[in-house]
């Protein structure tokens, strides 16, 4: 159990959600990261959806790593996760209709997710399932977490709404407080990211 | 033994192993999921209809209550005959071929006749039900959605403030000349018994609705006036 | 003949890649530092996109489409996987085809095509179109054709190249301003992109 958890393997898990986040540090995946976080719903379902197939196609090219040839690596690699991304887009099209429909063609655009391909070739080529595991799991997680906050601000100050229940008290409704139609314009993401990216540098940088 | 994972054979025969096992397993998982799938789909149109119908398809059995309280029929040669096909989910090119489907519900407050219309907004296709009392002169209920219209404009037409602002408007006006019922830009209505107030600040998506629905219900011009 | 027209000029203005959908922004903003390098890659996507859409559309309606080869049988849920398939197969064989016949094209385009295919656009654009053969023919966005799926890969590909253009420009004249420090580089450049994106917007009025 403790070599499950070594130091190893919790940087593998932890690293991605801070300090190494895909988004914010590595600039990865982040095409269809923007179109879906205008609400909170399809971002964490979006997330989720990304942090699964990471995970997974991640521990199954670990496993298979030593036995794929070299030449038509990629192809396995590509193949692996589109089966993957196909699997989940059809669970999402049997349970959760409406956020499938919300999410339309970009569930099918984790495929091209740069942050999965990078992680099995930088990664899951080289390491043992367990520890790729943790990393899919985390790269997933910290590009969720970017997901997450976008959605939060976008759909508290766009709508007023956070899970599409009203949060804004009516109070300052009535006071005239007016929802920003800015937010909700898919351009505002774009903004909002760059916002993100900013802070977290400018963190990261006094704790260094 | 240890294999020579670069040979041209062990390539080939890795190769056509992955393809089959994955065909086998999407082909599984699709079939496995289909049914549930498409009963999602019939179900989201069902749940629109029965919007119209001014449920709330949140506190009903969207499925239940439409095979119950709906009917699907044609207008076909001046009367309604049941609609024998499959459930369909769009009816822009049924119209278009003829098929003038009507839905005809049996709610509490009377026969309602929902008509199904599509048209177009800024940026891409819209489409709506329409509920109409069993006169065929008023409105009773509405319901509109949109592939892809701006968040927090046009696409407020699928908010139920909107729809809500059909309820019993007048298709004709007193002069009657075809279809008056209309959707004019916020905050010009002149006549309230047939003009619907537009969406603030998406006056192209509520000139589509407008459009959609005054040639969408003048497609039915004849089952409107059929006289009962 | 209109519908087509209309079509074109729709994928480049209204649904751009970049400005409506944010597709293939990985290699967008890392490769639009200097307008040379951008319009070598724009190009690139704008060819790649020009022989996998028409590609993907025959597929989709002669192979995958309800009932395209035996009566019954859909075979959607396959359309990831070769669609991958088709965008990696073309682009190397593209890359071949301009090695073998036009060398010094692929000494300034050969850099690039590697990394088209793990770009956004380019799936994304063939999941779109999928979308679009099952919509109603009235629809502006309808693809019903060959010459349908040729102006839209075409205007799309174009679009995307205006906008790695733009962009390269003004990076290029911002290499002079006073960015805060933990903005510069990529903070920024999220930023300038919101507001082209913003741009962009007045041309969604427009109806041809």
């Amino acid at each position: 159990m403790s070599k499950m958890f070594s130091e190893e393997n919790k940087a593998a898990f932890c690293n991605p959600i801070n300090l190494n986040n895909p988004i914010a540090v590595q600039v990865l995946g982040i095409c269809s990261a923007l179109a879906v976080t205008s609400q909170l719903k399809p971002a964490i379902v979006m997330g989720l959806s990304v942090t699964v197939i990471t995970a997974f196609s991640n521990l199954i090219i670990s496993l298979l790593r030593k036995t794929i040839p070299n030449r038509i690596r990629i192809i396995v690699q590509l193949v692996v996760v589109a089966a993957l991304v196909t699997i989940v887009s059809q669970v999402l099209k049997a349970y959760v209709y409406d956020v499938s429909v919300q999410l339309s063609v970009y569930v099918g655009l984790i495929i091209t997710n740069c942050i999965l391909m990078g992680r099995l070739e930088a990664f899951a080529m080289q390491n043992g399932p367990w520890s790729s595991f943790l990393d899919g799991i985390g790269n997933g997680l910290g590009y969720a977490l970017v997901l997450v906050i976008v959605g939060f601000i976008r759909e508290l100050f766009g709508f007023g709404t956070l899970f599409g229940f009203n949060v804004i008290p009516k109070c300052l409704t009535d006071a005239g407080y007016v929802n920003n139609g800015m937010m909700v314009m898919p351009a505002m993401s774009l903004i909002i990211v760059g916002c993100v990216i900013w802070a977290h540098r400018s963190i990261n940088k006094e704790e260094k | 033994m240890k294999l020579n994972t670069n040979s041209n054979v062990y390539t080939v025969v890795y190769a056509a192993v992955i393809v089959i096992v994955v065909a086998f397993l999407l082909a599984f998982v699709s079939s496995s999921l289909k049914a549930t799938q498409d009963a999602n789909v019939e179900n989201d149109t069902k749940g629109q209809i029965l919007t119209a119908l001014r449920y709330d398809k949140s506190e009903i059995d969207v499925k239940q209550t439409f095979a119950e309280k709906v009917q699907d029929m044609l207008f076909q040669d001046g009367q309604l005959v049941p609609y024998e096909g499959k459930f369909l989910t769009t009816y822009g090119t049924e119209i278009k071929n003829g098929n003038l489907h009507v839905f005809v519900a049996d709610t509490e407050e009377g026969t309602k006749y929902v008509i199904p219309v599509t048209g177009r907004g800024l940026w891409g296709g819209l489409w709506g039900y329409i509920a109409l009392n069993e006169d065929k002169r008023t409105v009773y209920g509405a319901y509109f959605y949109h592939e892809s219209e701006t968040a927090g404009l046009g696409a407020r037409i699928g908010e139920a403030e909107f729809r809500e602002s059909f309820r019993g408007k007048e298709l004709f006006s007193d002069g009657r000349e075809g279809i008056a019922l209309t959707v004019v830009k916020h905050g010009t209505v002149k006549t309230p018994a047939c003009e619907v107030d537009g969406v603030t600040g998406a006056t192209l998506t509520s000139k589509g609705v407008a459009a959609m629905v005054h040639d969408g219900l003048s497609v039915y011009e004849d089952f409107i006036n059929e006289q009962r | 003949m209109e519908h087509i027209i209309s079509l074109f000029v729709r994928s480049i203005f209204v649904d751009n890649m970049i400005f409506a959908f944010f597709l293939g922004m990985c290699s967008y903003l890392a490769v639009s530092k200097t307008v040379k390098t951008a319009l070598g890659l724009g190009v690139a996507v704008t060819f790649v996109l020009l022989v996998t859409v028409p590609v993907d559309y025959a597929l989709q309606t002669y192979v995958l489409g309800p009932d395209a080869i035996v009566k019954g049988v859909d075979l959607t849920f396959l359309a990831f996987i070769l669609f991958i398939a088709v965008i990696a197969g073309i682009v190397q064989l593209v890359e071949m085809v301009v090695e073998r016949f036009s060398p010094s094209l692929y000494a300034s385009l050969g850099i690039f095509l590697p990394l088209i295919a793990v770009n956004c656009a380019i799936m994304g654009a063939s999941l779109f179109m999928q979308q679009r053969v099952t919509m109603e023919p009235t629809n502006a966005q309808f693809i019903g054709g060959f010459g349908d799926a040729i102006a839209y890969a075409l205007g799309s590909g174009i679009g995307w190249l205006l906008a790695i253009v733009g962009l390269a420009a003004i990076r290029e004249k911002m290499a002079y301003t006073d960015v805060p420090k933990p903005l510069q580089g990529l903070g920024i450049t999220f930023i300038t992109v919101g507001l082209m994106a913003l741009a962009f917007m007045c041309f969604s009025g427009l109806n041809i």
